[in-house]
């Protein structure tokens, strides 16, 4: 694994606002196939991160590599092109599209069929068929066809990732994917997150211990937008530092 | 999360119905006969109307589709009519080659202005079309060695369409010229409007934040559309002139811009046929209000927006489509 390219590195990426710094040095590493667990109180920078990662934000200085492809100058679109995807903290979806035709846009886009305004959209069967079991994969079948904004709030959340799944990524960037989901369904929601193929890598912000423990393979522990360890899980519970600026302060164990 | 149940729709089913020609519209395409024999004294009202709403849906195409809010979209249909007009006096009035070439040339214009357009958003993007608009306008009026100012362009001369149907006092020629054209603009219109394309451009309008994390260069898909629409628009433009003879300065105004978009809100944007049914209530209701009381006519336009924006957000057409039970 060591020896492998890694699917995600950053190398010392730096961001300021003035003289506020959301990011110091933040050099990280995802092997492929990672379930790594982005953590830190809040503040601590970890949307920050993923913003710079997929380039929304632009790093001051650092580099980002995608299985060794240096894409520190490429715009978002390009980086979701070569197979960097995010999610959204606060559900970023298409309010009056249905599921089905939301990721039918995300593989159309894909497959460069999107320029295409000669052809009916239903030309394009595969790309409808592979939506299709995108949305049974996240049990979103049944609502296929029903316009987004009135689908229950946890049900718009598997669509975010469906939506991220669609631009057949090989790293996800989930940020916070259970925000706002009910404790009894936040796990159900890891465990389609944790069902992805393993060619997926994943990162994701959590601020749900029992679920961070349970679902990453290594803990990522940020403060004050630096990273102050990265451990396994056995680890990272046992750091005293982490129990004093974030386990024992906020109290979710 | 609950198990898949067998009553599952078929998703191209669902996806093919949306793209299906309706009963509404085909009987829409069957009323738009009727001036041939019912109205005749209306038929010049009826081809400044079918002009419109062929403005009006290139306007659609942007505005409702795409969520670009333009403010300045007569600038393209000035540019079609000038352009027609201009070929025409150049010596060239065969008509159908001249709508080609107005609505190439309103075309590249749209293409070139794109490369700002997509540049800006909200109301940076208003005032950049509503500045667009203007810088035409006056171009238009102080090159008055090409465009005649504010005297227009006299002398536009439109020979037989197809070198066969003559262009006749009644407007008979008119009307049908200007109906087919829409009937062409609105079947191209849809096909953009139903493809992956479409779908893109109403992924733009509902989240554009979105559209570069699945991937899309969003602002290409804009530039295109946009061009389209101009295109459609120097169309709608080029075919005022043939069936008028005329080009005035009035093509390119801001009025005419704002005009358009009070008709799109009327009608619904969004639907192509709100574009379409938003003209003619325009039309009909300034050539009758204008009868009564030319002066004040725009009172009750006021007064008719306010109305359906209050009570009908999604225009008259959507909320029709709401009263025949159509689902949100």
């Amino acid at each position: 694994m060591e020896t492998q390219q890694p699917a995600l590195r950053t190398e010392a990426l730096c961001k300021s606002f003035g003289s506020l710094k959301v990011a110091r040095d933040v050099t990280i590493e995802l092997p492929r196939g990672a379930r790594h667990a982005l953590i830190g109180p809040n503040g601590a920078g970890k949307t920050t991160l993923i913003n710079l990662i997929t380039g929304e934000m632009r790093a001051d200085s650092g580099r980002i590599a995608l299985d060794g492809r240096d894409i520190t100058q490429d715009p978002t679109m390009a980086r979701v092109r070569y197979g960097l995807t995010r999610t959204f903290q606060i559900n970023t979806l298409f309010p009056d599209l249905a599921p089905i035709e939301a990721v039918t846009l995300a593989i159309c886009e894909r497959e460069r069929l999107a320029g295409q305004f000669w052809k009916g959209l239903t030309a394009h069967r595969e790309a409808i068929d592979e939506g299709f079991e995108i949305l049974r994969q996240l049990q979103l079948a049944e609502v296929a066809i029903r316009p987004t904004r009135t689908l229950p709030y946890g049900q718009q959340r598997l669509l975010e990732i469906a939506l991220a799944l669609a631009t057949r990524p090989k790293v996800l960037l989930l940020d916070e994917p259970a925000a706002g989901v009910p404790k009894g369904e936040s796990a159900a929601l890891f465990s389609v997150i944790a069902a992805l193929p393993d060619d997926i890598s994943v990162l994701f912000i959590e601020h749900d211990m029992d679920i961070v423990f349970s679902f990453a393979t290594r803990i990522i522990v940020m403060v004050s937008g630096g990273v102050l360890l990265e451990a396994e899980p056995a680890v990272v519970r046992s750091d005293p530092r982490v129990r004093e600026v974030y386990l024992g302060r906020a109290s979710h164990a | 999360m609950t198990v898949e149940t067998p009553t599952l729709a078929d998703p191209h089913d669902w996806l093919e119905r949306k793209g299906r020609w309706s009963a509404f519209e085909i009987a829409f395409w069957v009323a738009s006969l009727l001036p041939f024999f019912l109205f005749q004294t209306y038929l010049p009202l009826a081809s400044q109307i079918a002009v419109t709403a062929l403005f009006a849906v290139s306007v659609d195409l942007v505005l409702g589709y795409a969520g670009i809010i333009t403010l300045g979209h007569a600038m393209f249909f000035g540019l079609g009519a000038y352009a027609a007009g201009l070929i025409s006096k150049a010596g060239w009035g065969e008509p159908l080659t001249g709508l080609i070439f107005a609505a190439a040339f309103a075309g590249l214009v749209g293409y070139v202005a794109s490369f700002i357009i997509v540049r800006v958003q909200h109301l940076a993007l208003i005032m950049i079309t509503l500045g667009l608009g203007f810088l035409t306008y006056e171009l238009a009026n102080s090159m008055s060695w090409l465009t005649g100012g504010t005297d227009g362009l006299q002398g536009v001369e439109t020979w037989p369409i197809l070198g066969v149907f003559r262009f006749d006092l009644w407007g008979y020629t008119a009307y049908g010229y200007a109906l087919a054209a829409l009937f062409l603009g609105l079947v191209l219109s849809r096909r953009i409007v139903h493809s992956s394309f479409g779908l893109s451009l109403r992924g733009i309008r509902e989240n554009v934040r979105r559209m570069p994390a699945v991937g899309s260069d969003y602002r290409g898909h804009l530039q295109k559309i946009y061009t389209i629409s101009a295109a459609v628009a120097g169309c709608a433009g080029a075919l005022l002139t043939q069936t008028t003879d005329t080009v005035s300065l009035d093509t390119l105004s801001f009025q005419r811009s704002a005009d358009v978009v009070v008709m799109l809100i009327l009608g619904g944007t969004g639907r192509l046929y709100g574009a379409v049914i938003g003209a003619i209530i325009f039309m009909v209701a300034r050539d009758q209000l204008a009868d009564m009381n030319p002066q004040y006519w725009y009172f009750w336009i006021g007064l008719l927006l306010m109305v359906v924006v209050l009570v009908m957000p999604k225009g008259i057409l959507g909320g029709l489509a709401r009263l025949a039970g159509e689902r949100d």
